[in-house]
């Protein structure tokens, strides 16, 4: 017992990895919210007219609406006009190639382990890059725009695919869905474009990777994924921020597009600061993420692994409105000290023989608080829609939480919707079993936890698991006692 | 938040009262008028619209009054090879003189009974009408079974309710247990309505150690019938609290039933059938507490909708962080029947311990294609066997009711609709 306890206080005082800050000069917006700083960052990108608009218009709806109170995490009231909404790491002129990005920003990258050098080939992933605003670097586009996929920080698809971005920016996530992705709307400063041609299979692993960096600075950023009929691709993004006392928002907006028989995987390593062992910090993660299977046998899988944040709000879902289309959730959400974490997904369906599959793994540690909650909706015409939905949460140390709100709604007779959900430590069975063949406790809680959250890792593109799987393993080995 | 004309529908009614109760009547009238009716933004509320209900159907909202029952009505109203003592009600309201076989049965009505502490078991601050009863309720019983007592017999809560349109019922229930005494309640209502009325219900029972106490419950009360009904019981150590609830039909009926483990090995259990058609509504609310470790609770509902009906299931198990060793399960079903019929449930689990075994499972579906080919195979034609397996879905339910006459009542009910209707 005295191990145990000794291997979890190691642990939990343990550092956040990533919880350096680098200082560079860098543009920024002045404190506050208001109209004009919604002009100024517009000015600033030098936008269209059509898209002040459009943000303006996402303003007024804002400010007509108020903070949802409704999720099962308690924090105090953000400031939202203490915040910064712009800051750009200063670069004299738009870089072309990875050669002329300050070799400072590249090192913030490379210390992260990310790999902006095209050099590295054999990694095979192409990975744009959003520091605080804006997006820094977008690797491999040469060999991606052969195929025609458009792969882009959102601002350069703004300027140079208008039409694309007009054309589908708000369609899944409209600026009216929930106050922060109204506020995103508004303000949101970057983000990644991507674009996948008819009959196009993209052939390698597409990543978009966020950092925060510069202090009371709030990161709106907004992903756009469009994949035309018979396309496919596979999306990862990762996420870090800089250790502070304060916490910051991050107020995401991710929109996926999925066509005729196109296929969208979206995989998520979220690591932003947690705050420290006595909840002081962490970012809060207010996200909204959407995809749309507007297309007849269109599939759009998403995988999350959430490690970080103080306080997570975020729920993937699938709008599945074409017939015959497939939305998938694998999630793993792991809390430790106070954080809080209130994520799951929603499986609309609304054309006929769709199917659905949640399989959500929550792992709560220390004093914090994890909760599943989710929706099943059936439509009148759904016919033959098809859901299967796991939650299983497992506890560690008695002061933790973990809750499961499912809510499942049918409005359609041949709908067969299962939900099961389970609740338990880790057995002293198991830990037992595992003790006698000689294997110490620590790794048989490694082990089971491991092979807890497997059915969701092996989800994962294979660069992105092994990092799921170390993180796992700092976060919870030997929190069990 | 509701607008000032949600409450203004009751206003009239906070203020007539008997005496006796002042404390808790006032308690329950600031409790009211704090909270409200409920309006669809309320998540308790989500599914069920009851205050447009309400509204709609109460056109002039007043108390319904007692009426005379004859002896033949109440004896044709009991059910068959019944023997236990009956308790007779109208609107709520005892009769005492129509009331078989009580025996040595201690009870009176509630407003004789003034000392009770009503509302400290189902408090008005957790719902609305909860609190509306306790500001307002008419008459009801109080019922006391001393220590050591076993009732072989079931006891029959008998309700006649005629109300006019508009009239609202409100009667309540305190029940009490002595220790170690074994008991079974059965709650059955013969509506003679021919309008929308309100019936808003409270029963609080107050179970003794190592008590065993069973209510079974049937709602049948045809399409005028809104209803909302609190009943909450506490469980002390080592005691044993089993709810089997029956719905049949109503216009719009509101459930909430709650249990509070208070005593280590206690065990809650609840059991519950909807069987829908027509454009019923019917929404079951369960809350198990565990307070306090080594308790368990178990849980299964199953609804059949047919027609237009809606059935809401919420289930929530609430582990607080001292109940380690908790066993708690809940399952809910549901089969779909036709094309307008809607399930909306919700099986919540809150875990704030982390030494507990806690499942849920929910499932919404079809008869199995397959058991129904086996069964015509063998010759059983189309409609029977739809109907022996729907029977078969709900009879798991049935299981649970101890007594022998009454489950066969049950059977009976059951296997009538199933056979009728679907």
């Amino acid at each position: 017992m005295s191990k145990d306890n000794q291997i979890l206080e190691e642990l939990t005082s343990k550092e956040y990895e990533h919880g350096w800050s680098v200082n560079f000069e860098a543009d920024e917006a002045p404190i506050g919210l208001n109209e004009e700083i919604i002009r100024w960052i517009s000015a600033k990108k030098e936008e269209p007219e059509w898209l002040l608009e459009w943000r303006l218009k996402a303003f007024k709806t804002w400010q007509s609406m108020t903070e949802p109170t409704w999720a099962n995490v308690t924090y105090p009231k953000i400031d939202l006009q203490s915040l910064r909404y712009y800051s750009a790491p200063k670069q004299n002129n738009k870089p072309k190639s990875l050669d002329e990005v300050d070799p400072e920003l590249l090192q913030i990258y490379e210390r992260l382990g990310i790999n902006l050098n095209e050099q590295k080939k054999l990694q095979g992933i192409a990975v744009d890059a959003v520091l605080d605003s804006v997006s820094v670097a977008t690797t491999f586009k040469g060999t991606l725009s052969k195929l025609g996929i458009v792969f882009c920080s959102f601002s350069e698809a703004v300027k140079e695919h208008p039409e694309l971005v007009k054309k589908y920016l708000g369609s899944v996530v409209p600026m009216t869905d929930n106050y922060y992705a109204a506020l995103n709307s508004a303000v949101f400063s970057d983000g990644s474009f991507c674009y996948i041609p008819k009959g196009v299979r993209c052939p390698m692993e597409l990543s978009t990777y966020f950092r925060i960096n510069a202090a009371n600075t709030g990161q709106f950023e907004r992903t756009l994924i469009v994949a035309e009929d018979e396309a496919y691709v596979s999306y990862l993004e990762g996420c870090t921020a800089p250790q502070r006392d304060e916490n910051q928002l991050h107020a995401a907006v991710v929109e996926i597009y999925a066509a005729k028989n196109a296929e969208v995987k979206y995989s998520t390593v979220q690591n932003w600061f947690p705050g420290d062992k006595n909840g002081k910090g962490g970012i809060y993660n207010f996200v909204t993420k959407r995809g749309i299977c507007a297309g007849d046998h269109s599939k759009i899988s998403w995988t999350q692994v959430e490690t970080g944040s103080a306080v997570t709000w975020k729920y993937p879902s699938c709008i599945l409105k074409g017939d015959h289309s497939i939305g998938e959730f694998y999630s793993v959400a792991v809390t430790n000290n106070y954080q809080q974490a209130d994520t799951g997904t929603k499986m609309i369906h609304i054309g006929k023989n769709t199917k659905s599959r949640i399989v959500s793994k929550g792992i709560s540690a220390g004093k914090s608080q994890n909760s599943y909650r989710g929706q099943v909706q059936v439509m009148k015409r759904a016919d033959n829609a098809r859901n299967f939905s796991q939650c299983d949460s497992l506890l560690m140390g008695d002061r933790c939480g973990a809750h499961t709100f499912p809510y499942i709604d049918i409005n359609n007779s041949s709908a067969k919707v299962e939900h099961e959900a389970t609740t338990s430590k880790i057995g002293e069975d198991q830990l037992f079993y595992c003790n006698q063949r000689g294997i110490s406790t620590e790794d048989a809680v490694a082990l089971i936890v491991n092979g807890y959250a497997k059915e969701v890792l092996n989800q994962l593109p294979m660069e992105f698991a092994v990092e799921a799987q170390k993180l796992l393993a700092l976060t919870l080995e030997g929190s069990v006692g | 938040m509701s607008t000032l004309t949600k409450q203004n529908l009751f206003e009239g009614f906070l203020e007539t009262s008997f005496a006796g109760f002042e404390s808790a009547r006032e308690e329950g009238k600031t409790s009211f008028l704090n909270q409200g009716l409920p309006t669809l933004k309320s998540e308790e509320y989500k599914f069920t619209a009851i205050t447009k209900k309400l509204e709609q159907s109460l056109q002039n909202v007043g108390a319904a009054k007692s009426f005379e029952v004859s002896e033949a009505e109440v004896k044709a109203a009991i059910p068959a090879g019944y023997e236990g003592a009956v308790l007779v009600f109208t609107n709520g309201f005892l009769q005492k003189e129509r009331c078989l076989k009580v025996g040595s049965l201690e009870f009176s009505p509630l407003s004789e009974k003034t000392e009770t502490p009503i509302g400290s078991i189902a408090k008005a601050a957790k719902d609305p009408f909860a609190a509306l009863n306790q500001a307002s309720f008419q008459d009801g019983i109080f019922i006391q079974i001393p220590k050591k007592a076993v009732i072989d017999e079931p006891i029959l809560l008998l309700s006649f309710n005629k109300a006019n349109e508009g009239q609202v019922i409100q009667p309540r229930t305190w029940i009490e247990v002595g220790d170690f005494s074994e008991v079974t309640f059965i709650t059955l209502n013969v509506n003679l309505s021919e309008a929308p009325f309100f019936v808003n219900k409270v029963v609080e029972i107050k179970g003794g150690l190592n008590s065993q106490i069973r209510y079974y419950r049937i709602q049948n009360d045809g399409k005028f019938a809104i209803e909302v009904s609190n009943i909450e019981t506490n469980l002390l150590k080592d005691s044993r609290f089993t709810s089997v609830n029956i719905s049949l039909s109503g216009e719009m009926v509101r459930n909430n039933l709650s249990l509070n483990l208070l005593g280590s090995n206690s065990e809650g259990n609840m059991y519950g059938i909807y069987l829908l058609n027509g454009k019923s509504h019917v929404d079951n609310h369960t809350n198990v507490d565990h307070t306090i470790p080594h308790a368990e609770s178990n849980e299964l509902y199953k609804g059949i909708l047919a027609d237009q009906s809606r059935g809401v299931f919420n289930g929530k198990i609430f582990v607080r962080q001292d109940a380690q060793k908790t066993n708690a399960f809940q399952q809910n079903n549901n089969i779909l029947l036709s094309e307008n019929a809607i399930v909306n449930t919700k099986p919540q689990l809150e875990i704030w311990a982390d030494d507990v075994k806690c499942s849920h499972g929910c499932t919404t579906g079809q008869l199995d294609e397959e058991a129904l080919f086996y069964l015509q195979a063998r010759g059983i034609d189309k409609t029977q066997a739809k109907g022996l397996l729907l029977f078969a879905f709900a009879g798991e339910v049935l299981e649970h009711i101890k007594n022998d006459s009454f489950r066969e009542y049950c059977t009976q009910l059951v296997q009538e609709r199933l056979g009728s209707k679907f």
